[in-house]
């Protein structure tokens, strides 16, 4: 139902293209909002950015001529929408904290953590504490990492972007994609250790109470 | 080590852009071939796939009834 005039935000789409539209968004739900809510970490936050990713699909739909390859483009959306209201939000000072640099020489890694000879007795650590480890653990140790490394971790871990992917949606040199991600993992992976230390996931020593490893992390 | 080009460091120094699809497939091969005979690079790296796919389910949770009316709502008014 083209007016004819350019308007931009088509006012109607066909009937069907809006059911379909619907349907895919509604089936799409849990993941909208689980992504959202790793990128956004608040419930409240996350259920504003998929609203206003809805909003900004809607606006844009013009520009899907196949709307069976919806997923992709609606979570780039998604994205771009949770990006632009992080770079509004976003302070200077918070830049530099999250621009201190890592070592990414020798980042920290929870295999070798959980490899270490004197936990030999104990199989395979890393299975066991891998079994133990819950969902919420994982976002937990996700949604307190800074911003700027979460948001790699979520593009390329969550969503499966390709560095360049990554790279072209936060506008940064992929030699920075590269280093964040790899800063990433190992505040991740730490965080993982701490956890799984501090719930007693890790008996490193058995019954040996004290910090006899981890408590250097 | 002796078998593979590639060595035990090398692989675990590269591990996550085999993971992550970011290396050019000779390479990716030659890696694939070590994990075939290494165990211990093996192991390694399968920890690191499945810790990938656990971080990767963290992306899905369940909307809350309340977001599921409120985008019914903004799409009826479209
Ligand atoms: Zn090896």
């Amino acid at each position: 139902m083209a007016t004819g005039t350019r308007l931009k935000v088509p006012v109607s789409q066909p009937r069907e293209r809006k059911e379909q539209f619907e349907k895919q968004v509604t089936c799409l739900m849990d993941r909208l909002y689980g992504t959202a809510l790793r990128l956004a970490r608040h419930p409240d936050d996350a259920e504003d950015v998929v609203a206003e990713t809805i909003s900004n699909a809607w606006k844009k739909l013009d520009q899907l001529d196949d709307l069976s390859r919806m997923e992709g483009w609606l979570f780039r959306i998604l994205h771009h929408t949770f990006v632009s209201q992080w770079r509004r939000r976003q302070c200077r000072q918070d830049r530099e904290v999250e621009l201190e640099p890592g070592d990414n020489d020798n980042p920290f890694s929870l295999f070798e953590k959980l490899h270490q000879p004197f936990l030999l007795w104990w199989g395979a650590p890393e299975k066991e504490f891998m079994n133990a480890l819950l969902q919420e653990d994982i976002s937990k140790a996700i949604d307190n990492l800074p911003d700027a490394y979460r948001i790699v971790i979520v593009l390329v871990e969550v969503e499966g972007y390709s560095y360049e992917e990554a790279s072209r949606l936060l506008d940064l040199p992929m030699g920075t994609i590269r280093s964040r991600l790899c800063r990433a993992r190992s505040l991740l992976q730490k965080a993982l250790w701490q956890q799984g230390h501090d719930a007693g996931l890790a008996r490193c020593g058995g019954h040996s109470p004290g910090n006899t490893s981890g408590g250097d992390v | 080590m002796k078998e593979s080009w590639i060595s035990c460091e090398e692989v675990i120094t590269r591990l996550f852009d085999y993971l992550d699809r970011e290396m050019d497939s000779d390479t990716s091969a030659e890696i694939e071939r070590h994990l075939e005979r290494c165990h211990d690079c093996f192991s390694r790296a399968e920890f690191e796939r499945r810790l990938r796919e656990r971080i990767a389910t963290s992306g899905r949770q369940e909307a809350p009834q309340r977001l599921r009316r409120r985008i019914k709502n903004i799409i009826e008014h479209f």
